[in-house]
């Protein structure tokens, strides 16, 4: 669906530009009113807003609407559309991305964005000076290598042709390419400001996007205000956006429910969640949607007796993924496999491993197991994770499997699971994968494939199939658009072989539930919004403007 | 006098190195690796390595220790692993948040314990006496984090007398200071009921009695002074209680504080900002312990300097 319409914005770049203009003002709300201030709640103080480094849920929307990249996703879905780039041109062989760029894009300080900066950019994220997290996903563009050692300045694969237009080859053919250009830490920021911040730069803040950063009170709040120049017209709705940090979620409730707060980036405290939707009023604030989630246990299959594949599936088997959702009061739905269903990629006809007690001890009685086994699960050691553990261990205990939980602090578990022999179970709540950006392949590499099973590595069952691995190269070698739906259904096929090999227990989706105050306005999706959580600022707005 | 403060300032910087000492080798023992927190799940072995390189954290335990001290003692504490900004920064923007929390608990427990405490000594045995001690009881053990949604619950939510939580005017202050207070105000008057027992058992008050004083001369000029003594030591100590509390309170209400900053901190391995709060809260401590031992030094003239 998605691979759908980003062939048809290339074949509107291409053929018709001033098309892809328009693009810009497609998404206004004809009901949509200009003015005023929304105020959202966080826990956690902002780390930082530097592009480059900003990975996490809460800085991530906030960088999306200070900055701007090449690639952009139309609000509330994840449909690919252009962003900075007008148009852009991919070469016969799906190795040379021709970007043109808008003119007349002016960052925050009134300088026009140019090829340059793009170059800049790039160049810097990938610099490993920079530490940027986010430096693996640039790794297709031709010379990453070399900037990642330390041995070049600049990105050789990306090349300056004129002031509006830039192209970047790669070193080898990547699907993902585009959404790559997509994600926050490919967004151009301007020289001259990272230069003067020097080390502070996450504090401050030069883009292109549709807020510029105001007054930053560290451990108070920041407020984001409307840049008026904004290259799409008629965005931002908001004249500015309030962010308070310091805040309990539950003190956030309380706020929102005295009309102090407009959204609680939080969310709504799963303690608090039964009493808010058995209040029609306040339910009726409340909007759901999917998210590209997957909880899961891992089975380090290095680690007897999860070596033996008919194990690994009997526990599949053993458990019931229909309660551990009730211990989250139903804030989930069932998986059946690693992908999410609002994923592209999903396998709709896949029941997965049914919760059938009898067939698990069967099946672990054929494998010499008849007696069961003891073993160790991991966990993190906030709500609702025990509790969570403690279902799956009751469930593996009906086929004498006697888990001992571990509950530990965030770190620690991602610190076990990334040796060889530590954790033989991972219940990955709190740490579970989100996608970075909305494509198939973005639940293997890290996760599934051989890349992560390393020492230090995301891959806590150390599963590593030779065979599935090359299966995703090619999928990610399929570059040329009329592909598109023969590269999801490999890497569908890719997710059922991993099911058959059963590394993992997919166990949920979570869901997600925005609430938001009654003067909140804009379509339901912006506040499910796949990309920007908890809402896409630049497009939602209050209607009690006076 | 001036030896003895000489000689307390030596140790507490000796208790501060030690401080320093145990937390970074408990940080450096803790199994969990800031660089792949920094370096995120998509990182490459490369990229983690150089991380390392860049920080520092590849170098042995010593090397690492010793760079570190040398930073400090320039007055460098690092900057923060994930916020990439200057830990001193960070904790100058937030420590006057604290200490005012502090001050706003120590005015709170002293007004609520002492009268507490005194009411219960003079009302010895009765169900007043009784019910005040209950009363501090439960305030001892109540959970802060409990007590401060209560607060926050009925004097801001239904009565609508204080902001919900954050921080800037003198109403914003009342709740958490009230709730910091609170436990130590059970202290207090606990400490205050027995000191003010023990002084209206001695003879000089025996002898004000019998010279024919007021009742409220008595206490305000003869006993209470003397009581309140033992108390004022307290006050130091209680610095070291409230930087535990202040973790809880400052959660709750949203106030801007070095609590909250270790908490985000501990969360996320930002070892550089824990290990600043400690030893800045460490010394707080040894500060508020001195002074107080200078306090009572300067009150009773029955303590002798050797």
């Amino acid at each position: 669906m998605k691979n759908l319409l980003t062939t048809t914005a290339l074949i509107t770049a291409l053929t018709l530009p001033q098309l892809a203009m328009a693009d810009g003002h497609s998404g206004l709300d004809p009901d949509a009113q200009y003015g005023g201030n929304i105020t959202i709640t966080y826990k956690d103080d902002v780390a930082t807003l530097d592009p480059a480094i900003g990975y996490d849920w809460q800085n991530w929307s906030m960088i999306k609407s200070l900055y701007d990249g090449l690639m952009d996703y139309t609000p509330g879905t994840t449909d690919l559309r252009p962003g900075l780039a007008e148009s852009y041109e991919i070469s016969e062989d799906g190795m040379t991305f021709t970007f043109k760029l808008r003119e007349g894009v002016l960052f925050h300080n009134g300088r026009e964005m140019t090829a340059e900066d793009v170059k800049y950019s790039l160049d810097r994220v990938t610099n490993p000076v920079t530490q940027s997290p986010g430096a693996g996903f640039f790794g297709s563009i031709a010379g990453y290598d070399a900037v990642s050692a330390g041995e070049a300045e600049g990105l050789s694969g990306v090349t300056v042709v004129d002031p509006y237009t830039v192209e970047i080859s790669l070193s080898r053919p990547d699907a993902t390419f585009l959404h790559v250009m997509g994600l926050n830490f490919a967004s151009v920021v301007a020289k001259e400001a990272v230069d003067e911040a020097g080390a502070d730069f996450g504090k401050t803040a030069m883009g292109t996007g549709a807020f510029k950063l105001g007054d930053w009170t560290i451990g108070q709040r920041l407020v984001f205000e409307k840049n008026a120049d904004y290259w799409r017209e008629g965005l931002p709705y908001l004249d500015s956006v309030t962010f308070e940090v310091g805040q309990e979620p539950i003190v956030a409730l309380l706020r929102l429910q005295n009309g102090e707060v407009d959204v609680p980036g939080d969310g709504i405290p799963p303690a608090k969640f039964m009493e808010v939707m058995g209040d029609p009023d306040q339910a009726a604030r409340v909007i759901e949607g999917g998210q590209l989630h997957t909880g899961y246990i891992t089975l380090n299959v290095n680690i007897p007796p999860f070596d033996n594949v008919d194990v690994r599936r009997a526990v599949n088997m053993a458990i019931n993924k229909e309660r551990i959702t009730q211990v989250i009061n139903g804030r989930a739905v069932p998986a059946t496999q690693p992908l999410p269903p609002s994923m592209p990629g999903y396998t709709e006809d896949y029941a997965g491993y049914a919760y059938d007690v009898d067939a698990a001890k069967a099946l672990l009685a054929d494998a010499g197991f008849a007696n069961g086994f003891e073993t160790e699960l991991f966990v993190m050691n906030t709500d609702p994770n025990p509790r969570i553990a403690q279902a799956i261990q009751q469930d593996l205990s009906q086929i004498g499997i006697t888990a001992s939980i571990q509950s530990l602090a965030q770190a620690s578990v991602i610190a076990a699971g990334g040796e060889a022999d530590q954790a033989p179970m991972i219940w990955s709540g709190g740490m579970a994968w989100i996608a970075d950006f909305p494509d198939a392949s973005n639940f293997y590499g890290p996760i599934l494939g051989c890349d992560g099973a390393v020492q230090g590595g995301w891959n806590w069952s150390w599963y590593c199939n030779a065979d599935i691995d090359a299966m995703a190269i090619e999928a990610d070698s399929m570059t040329d658009p009329d592909m598109v739906d023969a590269r999801l259904q490999m890497w569908s096929d890719i997710y059922m072989a991993v099911m058959e090999d059963a590394p993992w227990v997919p166990v949920f989706n979570e869901q997600r539930y925005t609430m938001k105050s009654e003067r909140m306005g804009g379509a339901d999706a912006l506040y499910v919004d796949p990309v920007s959580i908890p809402v896409n600022y630049d497009y939602v707005f209050v209607t009690d403007v006076q | 006098m001036l030896a003895y403060i000489a000689r307390r300032l030596i140790m507490s910087a000796l208790i501060l190195l030690g401080v320093s000492f145990i937390t970074f080798a408990l940080l450096y023992l803790f199994p969990a690796d800031p660089v792949r927190q920094i370096a995120g799940r998509s990182a490459t072995p490369e990229t983690v390595a150089n991380i390392r390189e860049q920080l520092g954290l590849d170098q042995p335990f010593i090397v690492q220790y010793t760079r570190y001290l040398g930073n400090l003692l320039q007055g460098d504490l690092g900057r923060s692993y994930l916020q990439k900004t200057e830990v001193g920064t960070l904790i100058a923007s937030r420590l006057p948040a604290s200490l005012l929390l502090m001050a706003g608990a120590i005015v709170c427990e002293l007004i609520l314990g002492l009268t507490m405490g005194v009411v219960a000594a003079l009302r010895r045995g009765t169900a007043t006496d009784n019910t005040l001690m209950i009363v501090s009881f439960v305030g001892v053990s109540a959970p802060q984090f409990v007590v401060g949604l209560l607060m926050l619950y009925v004097f801001a939510v239904q009565l609508g007398w204080f902001p919900i939580g954050g921080y800037g005017t003198f109403a914003h202050l009342v709740l958490p200071a009230m709730t910091l207070g609170i436990m130590g105000s059970g202290w207090y008057s606990r400490m205050m009921r027995s000191s003010m027992i023990d002084v209206l058992r001695q003879d000089f008050i025996r002898t004000a009695r019998a010279k024919g004083l007021g009742r409220a001369r008595i206490m305000f000029r003869h006993a209470l002074p003397n009581a309140i003594l033992p108390i004022i030591a307290m006050i130091g100590i209680d610095v070291g209680i409230f930087m535990g509390g202040i973790v809880v309170v400052e959660s709750v209400f949203g106030w801007p504080g070095i609590g909250q900053l270790a908490w985000q901190a501990i969360q996320r391995v930002d070892i550089p900002i824990i290990m600043g709060v400690t030893l800045v809260s460490a010394c707080a401590i040894v500060i508020g312990n001195l002074v107080a031992d200078i306090a009572s030094l300067l009150t009773d003239p029955r303590i002798k300097v050797r």
